[in-house]
């Protein structure tokens, strides 16, 4: 991991300049984002200024899944998920729906029927 | 609002299965043959001290260290994704396996036979954490083959989880483990609700 840029003044700890500068210390998202969870931008929301990293993250989401947009943009994946978690929490990204802790059994099933129907078409 | 709208927004739009086992057993290799783009690659931060993810905050002046986790990608319908994620091999990242295994129609452990014993770990945390798993053992070129029983008796795997082969670089076979665990998951699951209904 490199950072954008090195820092000049020397009083800046240089152990802190690391990636989570980029989301100025925060490590934990505001909302729970899985790996595979796909990411939509929000039709009409109008940008507001956003840092470099939060830009290149809602350039590359759209139709893509969290685990994605860490490879492409080349950032951790915690990392990523703190700036999702903004641009969702900005309105400018939502995320579909998966499978977790408050998926009903009906839902699951029927997630895994739609799996085994698309894989034994693929 | 429209019911059938809202319906489709909340089903799932993608889902996962994870792919374990050993090192140099052939995940990569199985996740490339079947993933429509060539496989990405996501990391996570490790503090070697805590080994707990992302947590520098905390521990700022630690070092760190990434693990990396490859995956690929299945687009299965216009509105479903299949995503399967390589576990990182090494014991001491076992943390990320959470992460990657929340929420996942089940995994595939993935066997080397000249290396059994490298499948006992991811075998016994699948089981603990209830997820369904198959076996799939990988047959390279040149290695004996052993009858299905005898290796799920060395790997003493529960009687009902199922044991495949198949050759991790073939697309047709790497599909069809795929297949295998899902459903095995979708039976799994209606069992629970046979249980529970009687």
């Amino acid at each position: 991991m490199t950072p954008p840029h090195e820092p000049e003044d020397e009083a800046y700890r240089p152990r802190l300049i690391r990636s989570y500068t980029l989301t100025a210390g925060r490590t934990a998202a505001k909302v729970e984002l899985a790996m595979e969870a796909t990411l939509r931008l929000q039709a009409g929301a109008e940008a507001p200024v956003l840092s470099p990293s939060a830009a290149q993250v809602l350039e590359v989401c759209d139709r893509r899944s969290v685990a994605e947009v860490s490879a492409l943009t080349k950032m951790p994946i915690g990392v990523t998920r703190v700036l999702l978690g903004d641009l969702i929490e900005q309105g400018l990204v939502r995320i579909q729906a998966t499978i977790n802790d408050s998926t009903s059994t009906d839902e699951r099933l029927e997630l895994i029927e739609r799996t085994l129907r698309g894989l034994r078409n693929y | 609002m429209d019911f059938e709208t809202t319906k489709a927004q909340r089903a799932a739009a993608s889902t996962k299965i994870v792919i374990a086992g050993g090192f140099g057993v052939g995940k990569s290799t199985l996740v490339g043959a079947v993933s429509e783009i060539d496989p990405l690659r996501t990391e996570a931060l490790v503090t070697n001290e805590s080994e707990g993810v992302d947590d520098l905050a905390a521990v700022p002046t630690k070092a760190t260290t990434t693990v990396a986790m490859d995956f690929g990608r299945l687009t299965l319908a216009e509105d479903l994704v299949l995503y399967l994620f390589g576990t990182p091999g090494q014991r001491r990242f076992w943390f990320m396996w959470d992460d990657l295994c929340r929420g996942a129609i089940g995994a595939i452990v993935l066997v080397d036979v000249a290396r059994l014993d490298e499948s006992f770990s991811p075998l016994d945390y699948f089981e603990s954490k209830g997820i369904p798993f198959i076996v799939a053992v990988n047959e390279f070129d040149g290695v004996p083959r052993y009858p299905a029983e005898e290796i799920a008796a060395a790997l003493a795997l529960p009687a009902d989880v199922p044991i495949i082969s198949l050759d991790a670089r073939d697309r047709e076979q790497a599909k069809g483990a795929l297949v295998k665990i899902t459903e095995y998951a979708l039976m799994r699951l209606r069992e629970s609700l046979t249980v529970n209904a009687n």
